[in-house]
């Protein structure tokens, strides 16, 4: 498996050689579309022409990449150098809603929002500092696989599946989708087309190499939706500051955005009430959840399967940790740039929307208008007259549009950028490959820790250990189609929930996963009935404080004391508990219906649903420490084998018959 | 390589790891909770030049800069622990 120095010297340079020509073939491509568009060939066409383009070269690569190797399939024969991995592994970590709903979240929560951006990176430190390196040493093939054999055998590696399963399925759906509101939109598909389409994207990358063929893709995948994602802010900061880059001269624009704030509630287009300045802190979440959002995000990504299993593929212990390092570099390269694009929309929006005449409002706002995604005077208008009807509507509208008349959808904001800015349209077919490259990338890594598990660690590790390498493959390529079937089947009936889960998926793989890799690598004394009863302890928590809340409101206020949360910025309670709960029509809806004013309004101590690894990981460290003391001591070789985790040289644990 | 692989060599090397450990989380907690925790006061210095209020900057480009060079520096240091107890992988 290792190397030798010259071997790989050649490889590393044989792999900068294909990336760097890929990636210039990539600028030449774009270049190209831009000529053509010139020619007057129809927008429809170009945005084929992209999505075409870059879908074909991840199936290239994919199909290149097939492999009848189990540690292939698993762990990319462990040999992809810390530079490659970081990327894919930056590819794998941003989503859909990383490219095309984060910018969107800053925009509309100011300072709140970043909350997410700190915790989407932060985590990446624990991941080097207290689990990934020793991960790698142990030479798993998946999370639950270490689980197993850290804590005596297959109950532990069945929760583990469980864990994984919980927070990864609801994940990948939600990418799905992704992939179908982008090909909807920018190919003019219907939406259960568009969803099965790109879920035939997502199997070409992924069925015949596995890892290997992820890993190769995410790295193609993660070079599109970079230059996708700076290509627009870059242009636009140049045009506006003379400086091309964004992330400097945004601070310009948060300043021109205070000022311009001020000058909206002089003038009558504001009030203190709707307006939340964009630097002024606490605005949207309470200080408690907002800390708690960056506590949940980050121990979350330490938690993650599909994130830890990216760190199986280095070729040492040594690589995974730079390669974690590099990971966040790219990542980071992302994360930094959207707190721009949030600035610059904010501020062409209050500057050139606010306080304009209703009957002058720019053409581009309608496409989104059409699509029901900006909204004027609270109608989603499709011209100018509809504008100016809408607002006529209101009592005592001037016709001037005030910051209330004016809606914005959190995915608009990057999708119309180019628009806003006035770039031709090869830059929002950029744009479009870039958001279908995150949404397939993430999708596939999830896939594959799905699929990974299910076929190593129920089917070969529980229901059959003899299984010839052949058959080992087929199931894990049948599984892998079989939930890629049923996530697209579940994301084409669009349900309402899906988005919100994804945050949910954190918190879960915080309280079920974190305190048993920690305490299985950090504390030797932690017993195998210490590790499953905090595994169910903690994640348990977490399930029933989410469902609670969330499905079962009425339940929570009636027998678990639960009450309202309050609103940040008054104080107030969100919702009158002691009242609806004297109304008949919401005692029994049960579960709770959309419709529910309590749903998620509910808790204790006045925390988000979404911060429930708050709750849970803490019960679960303390059920894991007092439990084990309570047991007795693992086996001495049990204690060796951890101090051998400890040390990157030697053997791996694990050695997998290939 | 210089080490013995014996129990005093391992339990250094541990404690040093451990070290680093508390260390880095140290840091970590300090950029990823504490010094947001002064946004209010820290947003009425306004960065020279480039225009942001300094709290609002912390949370959206400091804090994110200061965990990419943890990263790296951890990489290095912890290499360096365990090239010195002997239990680095062979350079290849």
């Amino acid at each position: 498996m290792s190397m030798q120095s010259a071997e790989k010297a050649d490889f590393y340079k044989q792999l900068g050689r294909m990336y760097g020509t890929y990636t210039g073939a990539f600028i030449a491509f774009i270049i190209l579309i831009a000529i053509i568009e010139k020619l007057g060939v129809p927008n429809r066409v170009l945005g084929y022409m992209f999505v075409g383009f870059t879908i074909a070269v991840y199936a290239i690569i994919g199909v290149m990449t097939r492999t009848a190797q189990v540690s292939e399939y698993y762990v990319a024969g462990r040999r992809v150098p810390a530079f490659y991995n970081g990327m894919a592994t930056g590819a794998d970590w941003m989503s859909a809603a990383s490219f095309v709903g984060m910018a969107g979240s800053l925009f509309l929560l100011g300072y709140d929002g970043i909350a997410w951006v700190l915790g989407w990176t932060g985590g990446y430190v624990l991941v080097s500092i207290l689990v990934g390196p020793y991960l790698r040493k142990f030479g798993a093939y998946t999370v639950p696989d270490f689980l197993a054999f850290r804590f005596g055998g297959n109950f532990a590696r069945f929760l583990g599946v469980i864990v994984l399963v919980c927070c990864s399925f609801t994940y990948v759906t939600a990418q799905v989708f992704g992939t179908g509101i982008i090909a909807s939109r920018f190919l003019g598909m219907p939406f259960e087309w568009a969803v099965f389409a790109g879920l035939a994207g997502i199997l070409l990358c992924s069925m015949l190499g596995g890892m290997r063929a992820v890993t190769w893709t995410q790295i193609a995948q993660y070079i599109v939706l970079i230059i996708a994602y700076l290509t627009p802010i870059v242009i636009l900061s140049t045009a506006k500051y003379g400086f091309p880059i964004p992330e400097l001269t945004y601070g310009l624009a948060v300043q021109d955005i205070t000022a311009r704030e001020q000058q909206m509630i002089a003038q009558g287009l504001a009030t203190t009430a709707n307006l939340k300045p964009h630097v002024q802190p606490f605005l949207s979440y309470s200080p408690l959840n907002f800390f708690g959002i960056i506590f949940c995000m980050m121990v979350g990504t330490a938690s993650l399967p599909h994130i830890l299993m990216r760190y199986f593929t280095t070729p040492t212990v040594r690589e995974a940790r730079q390669s974690v390092a590099w990971s966040l570099f790219f990542i980071f390269l992302l994360y930094f740039s959207a707190p721009a694009y949030a600035a610059f929309s904010k501020l062409e929006v209050y500057t050139n929307i606010i306080g304009s005449n209703v009957s002058e409002i720019k053409p581009w706002l309608f496409t989104w208008g059409q699509l029901g995604l900006i909204q004027i005077c609270g109608k989603a208008v499709a011209n100018v007259a509809d504008a100016v009807a809408a607002c006529k509507a209101i009592a005592g509208h001037a016709g001037v549009i005030r910051l209330q008349d004016f809606v914005i959808n959190t995915d608009v904001v990057v999708l119309s950028t180019p628009e806003i800015a006035g770039l031709p349209y090869v830059i929002s077919g950029l744009v479009a490959a870039g958001g279908l490259a995150a949404a397939l990338s993430t999708a596939d890594g999830l896939l594959l820790a799905i699929a990974n598990a299910l076929s190593h660690d129920v089917y070969y590790k529980m229901l059959d250990p003899n299984a010839p390498t052949i058959r080992r493959l087929t199931v894990a390529r049948v599984l892998l189609f079989v939930v890629a079937v049923c996530a697209a089947y579940l994301a084409s009936t669009k349900p309402g929930d899906i988005l919100a889960m994804v945050g949910w998926a954190f918190s879960l793989a915080m309280a079920g996963n974190f305190p048993a890799l920690v305490m299985g690598i950090w504390w030797k004394r932690c017993t195998t009935t210490g590790a499953v009863a905090g595994i169910i302890a903690g994640f348990g928590l977490c399930l029933f404080y989410l469902v609670t809340t969330r499905y079962y409101p009425q339940a929570g206020v009636s027998y678990f004391g639960m009450s309202s949360l309050t609103n940040p910025q008054t104080g107030a309670a969100l919702v009158d508990v002691a009242k609806l709960m004297a109304d008949p029509k919401w005692v029994a809806d049960v579960p709770a219906s959309a419709a529910n004013p309590m749903q998620s309004r509910v808790g204790w101590f006045g925390l988000n649903n979404i911060n429930c690894g708050l709750l849970g990981m803490p019960l679960g460290f303390l059920v894991m420490y007092v439990v084990s003391l309570m047991t007795p001591e693992p086996s001495k070789e049990m204690q060796a084998f951890v101090d051998e985790i400890r040390k990157p040289r030697g053997k791996m644990i694990l050695e997998e018959k290939t | 390589m210089a080490q013995p692989d014996n129990q005093a060599n391992q339990e250094e090397h541990w404690r040093k790891t451990s070290k680093l450990m508390w260390t880095h989380l140290g840091v970590w907690f300090f950029f990823g909770y504490v010094v947001h925790m002064f946004v209010v006061p820290l947003n009425k210095i306004v960065i020279p030049v480039l225009g942001f209020p300094l709290g609002f900057y912390m949370a959206a480009q400091g804090s994110l800069i200061a965990f990419v060079v943890m990263l790296f520096m951890f990489a290095r240091q912890q290499d360096k622990i365990d090239r010195d107890h002997g239990y680095a992988e062979d350079d290849q």
